[in-house]
């Protein structure tokens, strides 16, 4: 009698799929695909315009390669300093609103009335884009830098705030109840058990922040908040491509600079 | 920083030292520092203000009663004309993050330490591809290439996916250089050649990862790309400029709440997608 049948284990191995149960699986894949078809179906190309694109297209990938810094410098001067200034001031203005917000924002804290006002005031903020509030605000301050510094000041108050705020109620809880122990008031809770826990992280995300705000400068001036976007704007417009290339080649080289610079910072605050 | 012990002025004698937070030469620097802060704020603040037209600014709460009040009530009969450019925002959105991560899972490994080919020449490379593509918004992205490919949901797709290249691939490669290292051996000692090690050892470990953060840009896409559409690349925006052009508010509000109800909705399914995955 030969037993040399197939042996009880399996000799082959197949890795287990990503989504273990099939029907969710098949489901999922047919709807993405099914969706795919209509979403891609629904993209209309205008090839014929796409074609004569290319052209300037062309001419674009020459202008980073041939940069023109001179013949719009004036203007790209001015509009980075826009920029600059404008990511500055409401990167302080912003990080100054959050941190009382931040700290109200945080329930291991703050009382639940005071808690629900500033999630409030959090989720406003963060739910609409940069560009929109830009559009109110210029509508209403009118055109230049301190519509973009009003835009950019709310901006940073949601993303600062919100990430403060869950800094604090990720503290060591101990260390707060040590404080406590000695009798300490809400106020010195604050600052002798949160502050020094917190500071590290906080000034990392204001330093980030800076670094967005600079970027978000670029582009709120798209719709009139000041800044080198506007310049940008104007040149795209007028087809110059290589001044437009200029400026978008300072701008990486900046935001290379201040992430770098801020990575330093950061690694010597720790 | 630390505790320090200090005599302090004569009545407290009896009681001993008191303790304080910093020395005073710490106590000095914080307030030179402070000070420094406070006077390159109002430096850049003045550079900031000089074409500031203040009557403007003066006149802000009177507009802003004015617009409030052109803005409601909302016109409701718009939203049927929003359905479509709706469906062009997340196939701007859902298409430009598929386009991205064809091109930024090549990027990623070329620029994560341990799966780069060479360090010293393509990894450097693959960096400034990443750095390139995040520092510049999706919104000028979109400028360049409405002038380049025409207006319409492509130039949208295209702009998506260029910004979102920078944001996978360093979140990938950052992935990448983290895995366990003893799992590439195990597979590497069978006898698994480059390419098998890449599927079964490097690729399963990131997997998790990379949906994760293909979720999480969709999200952020999805915001994105509401707004494309106001210099020329389709989906809602396109809707938005056009009634700001004729200061529809009305209409203005409608294309707000719509948006407003897209964005929480990704971030209801992405928040979902993320927590079944991790």
């Amino acid at each position: 009698m030969t037993t040399a049948t197939a042996p009880a284990f399996p000799t082959t191995w197949s890795r287990p799929p990503f989504i273990k149960r099939a029907w969710l699986r098949w489901t999922l894949y047919l709807g993405a695909l099914l969706y795919m078809v209509l979403a891609v179906g629904s993209v209309e190309v205008n090839w014929m315009r796409v074609w004569e694109g290319l052209d300037r297209g062309l001419r674009f990938i020459q202008g980073f390669l041939l940069p023109d810094f001179t013949s719009r410098w004036e203007d790209i001067l001015i509009g980075m300093e826009e920029s600059l200034t404008m990511a500055v001031t409401s990167t302080v203005a912003g990080v100054a609103i959050s941190v009382p917000i931040g700290i109200g924002a945080a329930r291991n804290i703050a009382p639940l009335p005071v808690y629900a006002v500033c999630r409030a005031i959090i989720a406003l903020s963060r739910s609409f884009q940069e560009i929109i509030i830009a559009i109110l605000f210029v509508a209403m301050f009118g055109f230049g830098p301190f519509a973009g510094f009003l835009t950019l000041s709310f901006a940073t108050i949601g993303f600062l705030a919100k990430l403060l705020a869950e800094d604090i109620e990720d503290i060591d809880e101990s260390q707060a109840e040590a404080v406590r122990a000695t009798g300490a008031g809400w106020w010195q809770i604050v600052t002798y058990a949160i502050q020094p826990q917190v500071m590290p992280r906080l000034i990392g995300l204001s330093l980030y922040r800076l670094d967005i705000n600079f970027r978000e400068s670029a582009v709120i001036g798209i719709v009139g908040a000041g800044g080198v976007g506007a310049t940008l704007n104007t040149a795209m417009d007028r087809y110059e491509y290589d001044s437009a290339a200029a400026i978008l080649i300072l701008i990486i080289l900046i935001v290379m600079a201040a992430e770098y610079s801020s990575g330093y910072v950061r690694k010597w605050l720790q | 920083m630390a505790p320090v012990m200090t005599d302090t002025s004569s009545e407290q004698v009896t009681s001993g030292p008191v303790w304080r937070k910093r020395t005073t030469k710490q106590e000095l620097a914080l307030w030179l520092g402070w000070l420094v802060l406070a006077a390159f704020f109002i430096f850049c603040w003045q550079i900031m203000t000089k074409t500031t037209i203040w009557a403007f600014v003066y006149d802000a709460p009177r507009q802003a009663l004015d617009i409030g009040s052109r803005m409601v009530p909302p016109r409701w009969e718009y939203l049927p004309n929003l359905l479509e450019p709706l469906w062009d925002t997340i196939a701007i959105a859902t298409l430009g993050t598929l386009l991205a991560l064809f091109m930024a899972v090549p990027v990623a490994f070329l620029a994560a330490r341990n799966t780069t080919p060479s360090t010293r020449f393509i990894r450097p490379v693959a960096l400034l591809i990443i750095v390139s593509s995040r520092s510049i918004n999706s919104l000028i992205w979109a400028l360049l290439l409405v002038a380049i490919i025409g207006p319409g949901v492509m130039a949208g797709i295209v702009a998506i996916a260029f910004r979102s290249i920078g944001f996978v691939a360093k979140l990938l490669y950052e992935a990448i250089e983290e895995i366990d290292a003893t799992q590439v051996e195990a597979v590497s000692a069978t006898g698994a050649s480059k390419a098998q090690i890449m599927d079964y050892a490097v690729v399963p470990q990131i997997l998790p990862a990379f949906a994760g953060i293909t979720v999480f840009r969709w999200d952020i896409n999805i915001r994105e790309s509401t707004v494309l559409g106001l210099v020329g690349a389709g989906g809602l925006g396109l809707r938005l400029q056009e009634s700001l052009n004729v200061l529809a508010w009305p209409q203005v509000t409608i294309i707000f709440i719509l948006i407003l109800i897209t964005v929480l909705v990704s971030e209801w399914v992405s928040a979902k997608v993320r927590h079944a995955i991790i």
